[in-house]
């Protein structure tokens, strides 16, 4: 009984661990979802990581648009999601990076790659 | 008496929402999605269903992971449109049953379910794309009335599949304890297979989603007694908000029956419908 759960390949566990070491990171998230946090982000982003005293390494990342990096340094991918929205990265562009991929050869990958 | 009538199991994807804002139903890579409700909402038409319970996971929109609570129950007159990060969308604030929410509390809670209690409660895509498919709104608002059940499907440890099948057999005799006259539909809402994070991004298994609507239907026990390793495994780590169908199935009684059964994976997740008529 309550044990976490075992490694999955390619894949990233969001348990409680993994959040804790993500809170800054998520924590700055969670503010996006408000309009003028969002604003506030757009035009300084560096004062705005700053403020939500994210560590030299996380700033990076999110400079970097490393997301694969991100997700691995604690990061929810729905918190995740705010982030691509306020840099114009949807998801499936985040994703195919997290593949390894161009945008173009993650969607030939796709069933009906139309529904976007 | 509460009496519920139908329960719907169907899949939240957010890209569903623009579609919807944007009247893509027409658009061929949305058309076979959105037809397949056409007969839903004839169906729950004549159901006339009073109040909708709807079974879902916030994506980090209201509920931030600084307070997360494993189950909570909103008892509020009505709902807010959350601003989950990309604007809000243009659709009304969703009415709720406050009363009948009260009721369910006591009965919960008195059952063991000790939930976090909401009066204030924004909604987000995990709620309102299932109500978008189900009970579109009108110039005169949405055509039912609500009830938001929020369970945590996002930071481990969650909660089981089975305490979530138990959960809704105990919200079940909650409704039929109900004084009032009301026509009560359940909907449980996530998956079915997918992953969107890590290099597995854009996983999805329809053999494990077929599988996942047979057994919903004939063998909702045994399915209870799946892990979350073997969904995340098997079907993608965000599959996992799957536990969230055992719900709305074991809010059913035994002789309810299934209805319609739907399947569309056109990008990375597996968009599943089933509907049961109790």
């Amino acid at each position: 009984m309550g044990q976490p759960l075992k490694p999955i390949p390619d894949t990233s566990i969001f348990d409680l661990r993994l959040s804790r070491r993500g809170r800054r990171l998520n924590k700055m998230c969670e503010a996006l979802c408000s309009p003028a946090e969002r604003e506030a982000f757009k035009r300084d982003e560096e004062g705005f990581m700053s403020r939500f005293k994210l560590t030299e390494e996380e700033k990076s990342l999110i400079r970097k648009r490393d997301f694969k990096g991100l997700i691995e340094a604690g990061m929810n991918i729905y918190a995740m999601l705010k982030v691509g929205s306020a840099t114009g990265n949807s998801l499936y562009k985040m994703g195919a990076q997290m593949r390894g991929e161009s945008y173009e050869e993650f969607l030939k990958t796709r069933n009906i790659s139309g529904a976007v | 008496m509460g009496r519920i009538v139908g329960g719907i199991g169907l899949s939240h994807v957010p890209s569903v929402g623009p579609a919807y804002d944007r009247g893509k139903q027409q658009d061929p890579a949305w058309k076979p999605l959105f037809d397949a409700y056409v007969p839903v909402r004839s169906w729950l038409e004549k159901l006339k269903a009073d109040v909708a319970i709807v079974v879902y996971n916030d994506h980090v929109a209201e509920f931030p992971f600084d307070k997360y609570p494993t189950f909570a129950l909103g008892a509020a007159e009505s709902y807010a449109i959350a601003d989950e990060g990309f604007g809000t969308r243009p659709l009304p604030e969703v009415p709720g049953d406050a009363e009948f929410s009260t009721h369910l509390v006591e009965s919960l809670i008195a059952d063991e379910f000790d939930l976090t209690v909401c009066q204030e409660m924004g909604v987000e895509h995990g709620f309102l794309v299932p109500m978008n498919l189900c009970f579109p709104h009108t110039q005169s608002g949405w055509p039912v009335k609500s009830v938001p059940l929020q369970v945590n499907v996002v930071q481990h440890p969650l909660p089981t599949a089975r305490r979530c099948y138990k959960l809704g057999q105990a919200l079940g005799k909650a409704v039929s304890s109900y004084k009032e006259d009301l026509k009560v539909v359940v909907l449980g809402t996530g998956g079915m297979s997918h992953q969107l994070q890590g290099k597995r991004f854009g996983f999805m298994n329809e053999k494990f989603d077929q599988w996942f609507l047979d057994e919903l239907e004939k063998n909702p026990d045994g399915l209870a007694e799946i892990s979350h390793q073997r969904i995340m495994e098997e079907a993608g780590a965000e599959a996992v908000e799957l536990i969230m169908w055992l719900t709305m199935r074991g809010a059913l009684s035994r002789k309810a029956s299934r209805v319609h059964r739907h399947y569309y994976a056109p990008m990375t997740t597996g968009m599943g419908l089933i509907t049961f008529e109790d």
